[in-house]
């Protein structure tokens, strides 16, 4: 197997394109990507498919010197002196402190998530080719998830935290340029929403960028260096210098530092910007928004775990399993097929953090590969479905459709499976262990926070399965509601005023109450099942005070001539009718003319979704052990992969690891660690049982109780529904407070700084206006006296000056009798 | 006849030739007031000569004046010829352009 070895010489140069190509495909994108046959899109997507062969075949490298039990940490600047000196200084060593090299770091975590990219990339690029069809931008998009495939490559490629850092960045910015794809495009009634929302996303990840950014000063002031490695070394040497304690700073750094993935994983309370970033095109959600750039955040948590203190990681922990049940309820209570992965990815997001913050990064790395790829499939199916019903996003609308869209249902299936923790899917085996790591903590050394961690993931992976399936029986079961009247659903909703009370306010809505219609209204409209509700439908979910007025007087505009109406007063007039532009019905779509029936995707688009199905089903799936499989310490391909020793190096990796010393404690742990493990697989295995069955009797045997339930519920119903009023909080205290501050501050510079300044400038002007007088009289004076002066002594002497010459002749007689008379006299 | 009588001619005739140039208001007449002027002391210069030099010093300046105001009336009057041709007019009080 010598092809498997890993040879610098080669692998640093094909590690190096796997970037570089995605780049170069951006730089030729956007040039010409216009004039490109079929706009460019094949030139992107065979060179991603040429970077998710060498990510693979890289990974396939890392598994086998796992799988022989060697070392694998590569770094292209100590083997091949492939490094770029950056803010180079000569006069310094190569070591010296203000010197920044970046080089390839190519180790088991890095090798793996490279992959995960790779794949995922190419994948929702080939899907793109079907889903973007004949929308405006269509070049830009491809240019545009090119580069962030580079930037997201480059990140995982990076050996230090200032270059993870800058891709992190570029990362952001492609975001927002995503998100904000359908803001170019009034047409597509997406474009208010969708630059709102990419402004949102910007920045309130900007905040967490900050955080990221003052964090890793911190390290570098006292260490000096930028590279994991020896940021990993100098941690453990601190620690040890310090009697084994970490320093207080160190938990302020570490905590800066998660103030980035905060930010990036949308972990509570920076969570707002990712359910809303679904209103860029569904292939961006799922590449960027479930499988890639939120999952930078717990890569970069993986990357910099030796760093964090135990208190650091106590607030890790808690962060996460608060994100992990909060954004889970929310997730039960989305109509919206987007929101409802949406608040699950937050969702799993936070089991993530919260497993590395219980002190198991192998654990969290784990579920960041597996969940890449049955979200990626889940997003990618959603997008599916979402295409086959012709830009259709709400669950109410659906139904039936696995018999129209069977690859899409078996692939959502399969995911859903995965995602729910079914057994033998690789969704399982990563948050069973995440659940095993919160038994340890909790048997091993027990806290009260490892406790609450424990309970809130439990509880969240019940929901999990219930709003996964709730998904599955509302979108792919029972009949096609498409052409129904939407009465169906509609009295699960309890009618709520939400006012204008926000800006965009009706944005937020139709993320998470697209079509709410008032029960009063609805009500009052049972019997009109034939007529268009494309019209009515979407007028009136725009405010609530609106639909409210206008169906209470029983006329809602429905004629189907009208069905345009009110456009551009809220997105979601304009959308239907925009949304023409984005495929090729848009004359029946239009109109929602009930003789189009939902229908499978193509090739380009299902393929995508076969394979990460496959991957999401199979992830976890390889057991990596010398000899016999099934003996009992074999393990799941990445646990090997990922380990401690691969993770940070063996020295390193044993302190991370903080295992216990000595014979007896090892033992202890030892026995803990296979108990927690049998108490994790029952309770996943209940709590998928749990969530399970409640969501299939109460979506698929009493269709009536959800309703009822949410009725009685009442308040708490509806603070889940509005998503705990976070947006609306952060809007009333940060939003608000930032305008307030800023009036104030603006009246200060309006009156005092601006006074101050005007003061100064009158002074000044007053002083100027002496000076300007002094001059006038005196100086001027003294110089125009003097020229006053000549010219009155001249007017005297040109008298005499006549030009006669007979008067100088009579003078000059005049003068010679003088002359005489006063000679003659003396 | 004693020196006095000549000298009494030659101041009458430089009278007179003053008063003709300060008044005449033909320029001819001034040039004509400025040869009496010449002669008066041409006068002064022969009888000087006569009643107390040795030799004929006064008599050969009398001729080099002589000779002196032709030369001048000559310069002279070709300057009047271009002052007549140049303001039309030969009378000196209106030709005063040198004054400012």
């Amino acid at each position: 197997m010598e092809i498997l070895q890993f040879d610098p010489a080669t692998d640093f140069k094909l590690l190096l394109a796997a970037p570089l190509i995605p780049l170069l495909g951006y730089v030729i994108q956007i040039c010409f990507g216009k004039f490109l046959p079929r706009k460019g899109d094949w030139l992107l997507t065979g060179g991603m498919f040429a970077t998710m062969c060498i990510t693979v075949y890289m990974l396939a490298k890392a598994i086998y010197a796992a799988y022989r039990g060697e070392p694998f940490q590569h770094h292209s600047g100590d083997e091949i002196g492939l490094a770029f000196h950056w803010l180079y200084s000569s006069e310094e060593a190569a070591g010296g402190t203000t010197n920044v090299v970046a080089a390839i770091f190519y180790d088991s975590l890095g090798a793996a998530m490279l992959a995960v990219v790779g794949v995922v990339s190419f994948f929702v690029h080939l899907f793109s080719t079907g889903y973007m069809k004949g929308d405006k931008r269509y070049h830009i998009f491809f240019a545009n998830i090119s580069l962030f495939t580079f930037a997201m490559l480059g990140l995982v490629l990076s050996d230090n935290i200032l270059f993870l850092f800058i891709f992190w960045e570029l990362m952001g910015l492609m975001s927002y340029l995503l998100i904000g794809h359908f803001s170019h495009d009034p047409g597509s009634g997406f474009h208010r929403w969708a630059t709102w929302a990419c402004k949102k996303a910007f920045m309130t990840t900007r905040i967490g960028d900050v955080c990221l950014l003052i964090g890793m000063l911190m390290f570098y002031r006292e260490f000096h260096t930028f590279r994991f490695t020896e940021l990993w070394e100098a941690a453990k040497n601190t620690v040890a210098a310090n009697g084994g304690v970490f320093p207080a700073w160190m938990t302020v750094a570490g905590l800066f530092v998660f103030g980035g993935t905060v930010g990036k994983s949308a972990q509570f309370p920076l969570h707002v910007w990712l359910p809303d970033a679904m209103a860029g095109p569904t292939p961006v959600s799922a590449m960027i928004h479930a499988a890639t750039m939120v999952a930078a955040g717990v890569f970069l948590l993986g990357r910099t775990y030796p760093l964090m203190s135990p208190d650091a990681l106590t607030v890790i922990t808690v962060v996460g399993a608060t994100t992990a049940i909060f954004a889970a309820t929310i997730g039960m209570t989305s109509w919206d097929l987007k929101a409802v992965l949406a608040y699950s990815t937050v969702s799993q997001l936070g089991f993530m953090v919260a497993a590395v913050g219980l002190g198991n990064v192998t654990a969290g790395m784990f579920h960041m590969v597996t969940h890449a790829f049955f979200k990626a499939c889940l997003f990618l199916s959603a997008g599916s479905v979402i295409h086959g019903c012709h830009h259709e996003q709400d669950m109410r609308m659906m139904g039936g459709l696995r018999k129209k869209m069977p690859i899409t249902f078996a692939c959502t299936l399969a995911c859903t499976l995965a995602i729910s923790g079914m057994p033998l899917f690789s969704g399982f085996y990563s948050k069973d262990m995440i659940l095993a790591a919160g038994f340890e903590r909790v048997l091993g050394h027990f806290n009260g926070w490892s406790l609450y961690a424990l309970l809130a993931l439990s509880c969240a992976a019940m929901i999990t399965a219930f709003y996964m399936f709730r998904l599955i029986w509302l979108t792919f079961f029972g009949e096609y509601r498409g052409s129904m009247e939407r009465h169906m659903y509609t009295d699960m909703l309890v009618a709520h005023g939400r006012g204008g009370h926000l800006v965009y306010h009706d944005a937020l809505g139709r993320l998470h109450a697209p079509k709410d219609e008032p029960l009063s209204a609805d009500d009052g409209h049972h019997g009109h099942g034939g007529h268009d509700h494309g019209g009515h439908g979407h007028d009136a979910h725009g405010h609530a005070e609106k639909a409210a007025h206008g169906h209470d007087s029983g006329h809602h505009g429905h004629d189907s001539g009208h069905h345009g109406h009110d456009s551009g007063h809220h997105g979601h007039d304009a959308g239907h009718a925009g949304h023409g532009a984005m495929d090729s019905h848009a004359g029946s779509h239009g109109h929602h003319d009930h003789a189009v029936v939902p229908h499978e995707s193509p090739i380009n688009m299902t393929l995508g979704l076969i394979v990460l199905a496959l991957l999401g089903v199979f992830g976890g799936h390889f057991w990596l052990a010398q000899g016999d499989p099934l003996v009992h310490h074999s393990k799941p391909w990445f646990v090997k992969l990922a380990s401690w020793d691969r993770l940070y190096g063996p020295t390193v990796g044993e302190w991370a690891s903080r295992q216990p010393v000595g014979e007896e404690a090892r033992a202890h742990m030892e026995h803990v660690a296979h108990q927690s493990h049998s108490y994790a697989l029952y309770v996943s295995l209940a709590v998928l049982t749990l969530g399970f069955l409640a969501s299939w009797f109460l979506y698929v045997r009493r269709r009536d109780l959800p309703g009822k339930i949410a009725r009685n519920l009442g308040l708490v119903y509806e603070t889940v529904r509005n998503k705990y009023y976070v947006d609306e909080f952060i809007q009333r205290t940060f939003i608000a407070g930032s305008f307030a501050l800023a009036r104030i501050l603006s009246w200060v510079d309006k009156y005092v700084v601006d006074g101050l300044v005007l003061a100064i400038g009158r002074l000044g002007k007053a002083i100027g206006g002496f000076s300007a007088w002094f001059d006038r009289t005196f100086v001027d004076g003294a110089v125009n006296g003097v020229g006053a002066l000549s010219q009155a002594f001249g007017g005297v002497t040109r008298l005499i000056q006549t030009g006669r010459i007979q008067q100088y002749a009579a003078f000059a007689v005049a003068g010679g009798l003088l002359a005489a008379v006063w000679l003659i006299m003396l | 006849m004693a020196l006095s009588a000549y000298i009494a001619v030659s101041a009458v005739l430089f009278a007179l030739g003053i008063v003709c140039i300060v008044t005449r208001r033909n320029i001819i007449y001034v040039l004509m007031g400025i040869e009496m002027i010449l002669n008066a002391a041409n006068i002064n210069f022969v009888a000087f000569a006569r009643f107390n030099g040795d030799g004929l010093d006064g008599q050969m300046m009398a001729i080099f004046v002589i000779i002196l105001a032709a030369a001048e009336a000559a310069v002279a009057l070709a300057i009047v010829l271009n002052v007549f041709h140049l303001f039309e007019t030969v009378k000196p009080s209106e030709v005063d352009l040198m004054r400012d």
